[in-house]
C-alpha cells in the first residue's frame, strides 16, 4: 500500500464524519496557537527590556562604592556610604583611563524645587555634562549641565519637562529661577520627555553640577560613576583598569563593585528565556490534553469501525497497515489542527502587538516549529494505542454476524 | 489444492470451552464447488474463517498449494489472504462512505497496485458483474443484490483461486438470490475454487461437491476427497 494510498483513505474516513474531526482538529488548534501566542510574549518580554538596556548603551559600566563580597549584604547601594568614598577626584582619574569615553559622576536624592508658590518634591541628580550623552537624554531647550572641572558649584539646573510643566505651565523657564533646597539655581535647560526607562522617569529629574549637590546633601561621597568605554568590545579592559586603578587610589583597597551593561543584559537575557519556555512548556501541556482528545476519539472509532477494520484484514490488510491508517489519521487531523492553530497564533500575536505597540511581539521560529512537532508527536504518541488495538482486532469476530 | 488434516478449534465463551472443530479431515481440489451446510453451532462458519485464514487452528494442519499456511506469521498470512482468497459475505461488507468503483479497488490499493492498473481492472470487473453504470455510486445508492454483486467484484479483483462465501444469499430475496448465486457459479466455472457455506438447501443441492457438519464433525461428503478429479 503506497504512502499516499494510506494517506488518502485516512482522508476519506475523516472526511466521512466532518464534525468530529473538526472539533478534535480544533482541541490541536488551541494547544499550537497557545504555544505560539505565549512565546511571542514572552519573546516580545525579553526583547523590550533587552531594548531597553541597549537604550541605556551597551558600553555602560557602573562604579558603585563597596564590594559585595566583603559586605555580604547589598553593597552600599542604599546609601553610597562605606569605608571609603567614592569620590570626584576618582572620577577625574577614572575619566582619564584609556578607552574611557566619558565619565559622569552622580549623586542622587530628593529635593523640593519650588518657583514663587509653587513648589513640589524632585529627585536631584548631581552630576556633569557627561551623564546627558551616557543616558541618552535629549535636551528641547537651552544647554546641559556645563562642561569644565567637576568642583565647580555653579548655580544652575536642568529641568526635566514634568517638573517644568508643573512649575512654568506654559510661561518661560529658561533663565528664571527656581529654589532647590536652600539655593537658587538658574534654569538654563529643559529635558525632552523620555517617560519611563528601567524604573527611572527622567521627566521628574532636576539635574544639577555634581558639586552643588555634594554641598546641597552635605556629603563627599559618589552615589555612582558612570562610565562609557569607546565600544562594547572595550568594555572588559577598561572593567579591569577601573578596578585596578581604584584600588590604588583606594590605599591597595578593592572596595568598588562594577557592574557591566553586558552582565546584566545576560541576566535578564537568561531568567527571561527560561521564563518563555516555561510559559510555553505550560501551554504545550495543552497539547497533551489535545492528544488525550485524540485517542479518546480514536478508541471510541475503533469500536465502531470493527466490522471495517475486519473487512480490510480480510481483503489481506496486514497489522501494519491498519495501524498505518489509524496513525495516518491522527497525524492528519494533528496536521490540520496545527495548521489553523498557526494561523490563531499568528494573528492573535498580531493583534496583540497592536494593541500593546511598545512591546515587540513576534512569535519566534522555533516556537512555532516546536509547536507543531509537539502537536504532531503528541497526536501520533496518543494514537498508538487506538492503532495497536485496531491492528490486533480479530477479524474474523469483527465480520461476525450480529 | 486444499487440505485439511485433524483440524480442532476451540473457544471459551463466559467460562466454558465449546469445541467448535474436533478433528476435520478434508481435501478439495482445485475448481471445485463445494457447498458446506449444517445447523448453527455446527462448526461451518468456524471452519470458514479457518480456510479464510482469518483463525488458526489449535491443532492440525492446513495446506494450500501445498504451503503449511499454520506456521505463518501474521503478515505472511495477510499476504496469502490477499492473493490467493476472496471473501463474499452475507452482509456484503462494503465500506459506506467508498464508491462501488472504489470497494472494489481495496485489495489491490491493499496489494499497492498502481493507480492506473487499478482503475483498468475496476472498469472490466465491475463489468463482469454488470454495474458498468453504478461504478460511481455508493453503497447506500445500490439495492441488495447490486451490493452483493458489488463485494464478488470486490473478492475477485485480486484473481484469487480461492473464494469464500458466507451465505451469500442469505439477506437477498430468492430470484436476486439466483442471479448471484449464477454469477459465483460462473466464475467457479472459469477455475476458481468455491466453498459456500449455507442454510439454503437449493444452493447446497446446486453445489458439486456437499458437505455437512454437525458438533464440529464432517457427518457427511457427498464426494469425499480424491474421489473426483
Amino acid at each position: 500500500m503506497t504512502p499516499r494510498d494510506t494517506f488518502s483513505l485516512a482522508w476519506g474516513s475523516l472526511a466521512y464524519q466532518p464534525g468530529r474531526t473538526l472539533l478534535i482538529a480544533l482541541a490541536m488548534s488551541i494547544g499550537v496557537a497557545s504555544v505560539v501566542v505565549l512565546t511571542a510574549l514572552g519573546e516580545g518580554a525579553r526583547r523590550y527590556v533587552l531594548d531597553q538596556f541597549a537604550s541605556l548603551g551597551t558600553g555602560l559600566l557602573i562604579v558603585i562604592p563597596g564590594r559585595a563580597e566583603t559586605s555580604g549584604g547589598a553593597p552600599g547601594v542604599l546609601s553610597g556610604q562605606t569605608s571609603r568614598d567614592l569620590t570626584l577626584a576618582d572620577a577625574d582619574a577614572v575619566a582619564r583611563l584609556r578607552d574611557v569615553a566619558r565619565v559622569a559622576p552622580l549623586n542622587v536624592g530628593v529635593a523640593q524645587v519650588s518657583r514663587g508658590g509653587l513648589s513640589r518634591e524632585a529627585v536631584l541628580l548631581g552630576s556633569t555634562a557627561g551623564l546627558l550623552e551616557i543616558r541618552h537624554m535629549h535636551l528641547i531647550q537651552g544647554h546641559y549641565l556645563p562642561a569644565g572641572p567637576n568642583d565647580q558649584a555653579t548655580p544652575v539646573c536642568v529641568l526635566g519637562e514634568r517638573i517644568r510643566a508643573e512649575l512654568f505651565g506654559q510661561a518661560n523657564a529658561l533663565g528664571e529661577w527656581v529654589r532647590i533646597g536652600d539655593r537658587r539655581f538658574r534654569v538654563i535647560g529643559v529635558l525632552a520627555t523620555q517617560g519611563q526607562q528601567m524604573g527611572f522617569d527622567s521627566d521628574e529629574t532636576v539635574a544639577i553640577p555634581v558639586a552643588a549637590a555634594q554641598q546641597l546633601f552635605n556629603t563627599v561621597s559618589l552615589f555612582r560613576i558612570l562610565v562609557e568605554a569607546r565600544g562594547r568590545d572595550a568594555v572588559a579592559a577598561v572593567k579591569e583598569d577601573l578596578l585596578a586603578l581604584l584600588k590604588v587610589r583606594h590605599e591597595n583597597d578593592a572596595d568598588v563593585t562594577v557592574i557591566t551593561q553586558d552582565a546584566v543584559l545576560a541576566t535578564f537575557d537568561r531568567i527571561f528565556t527560561a521564563l518563555t519556555l516555561a510559559v510555553s512548556g505550560i501551554a504545550a501541556i495543552s497539547l497533551g490534553v489535545a492528544g488525550v482528545l485524540i485517542m479518546n476519539v480514536m478508541l471510541v472509532s475503533v469500536a465502531q469501525r470493527r466490522s471495517e477494520i475486519g473487512l480490510l484484514k480480510a481483503l489481506g490488510a496486514t497489522a501494519a497497515q491498519v495501524r498505518g491508517l489509524f496513525l495516518a489519521e491522527a497525524g492528519l487531523i494533528a496536521a490540520l489542527g496545527a495548521a489553523v492553530g498557526l494561523l490563531l497564533g499568528l494573528a492573535a500575536s498580531f493583534v496583540l502587538g497592536r494593541l500593546y505597540p511598545v512591546l515587540p511581539i513576534t512569535p519566534p521560529p522555533w516556537a512555532m516549529a516546536a509547536a507543531v512537532t509537539t502537536a504532531l508527536v503528541a497526536a501520533l504518541l496518543f494514537a498508538w494505542l487506538p492503532a495497536r488495538k485496531a491492528a490486533r482486532l480479530d477479524a474474523a469476530q469483527a465480520l461476525a454476524r450480529r | 489444492m486444499i487440505e485439511l488434516d485433524s483440524v480442532t478449534r476451540s473457544f471459551q465463551v463466559g467460562d466454558q470451552w465449546v469445541r467448535a472443530l474436533r478433528g476435520v479431515s478434508v481435501t478439495i481440489a482445485t475448481g471445485e464447488f463445494v457447498s458446506i451446510m449444517g445447523p448453527s453451532g455446527s462448526g461451518k462458519s468456524t471452519l470458514l474463517n479457518l480456510l479464510g485464514l482469518l483463525d488458526r487452528p489449535d491443532s492440525g494442519l492446513y495446506r494450500i498449494d501445498g504451503l503449511d499456511v499454520t506456521a505463518l506469521t501474521e503478515a505472511e498470512a495477510a499476504r496469502v489472504r490477499r492473493e490467493k482468497i476472496g471473501f463474499v459475505f452475507q452482509f456484503f461488507h462494503l465500506v459506506p462512505r467508498l464508491s462501488a468503483a472504489d470497494n472494489v479497488a481495496l485489495p489491490m490499493m491493499l496489494a499497492g497496485v498502481q493507480p492506473a492498473e487499478r482503475r483498468e481492472r475496476v472498469v472490466r470487473l465491475l463489468a463482469d458483474v454488470g454495474l458498468t453504470q453504478r461504478a460511481s455510486h455508493l453503497p447506500a445508492q445500490l439495492s441488495g443484490g447490486q451490493l452483493q454483486r458489488v463485494a464478488i467484484a470486490r473478492a475477485m479483483s485480486m484473481n484469487p483461486s480461492l473464494l469464500l462465501a458466507d451465505e451469500p444469499t442469505g439477506n437477498l430475496d430468492r430470484s436476486t438470490g439466483r442471479e448471484v448465486l449464477a454469477l459465483l457459479e460462473e466464475l467457479n466455472r472459469r477455475g476458481t475454487t468455491l466453498i459456500v457455506v449455507t442454510h439454503d438447501q437449493e444452493i447446497g443441492a446446486r453445489a458439486g461437491r456437499r458437505i455437512a457438519m454437525e458438533d464440529g464433525h464432517v457427518v457427511a461428503d457427498s464426494c469425499p476427497s480424491g474421489a473426483r478429479p
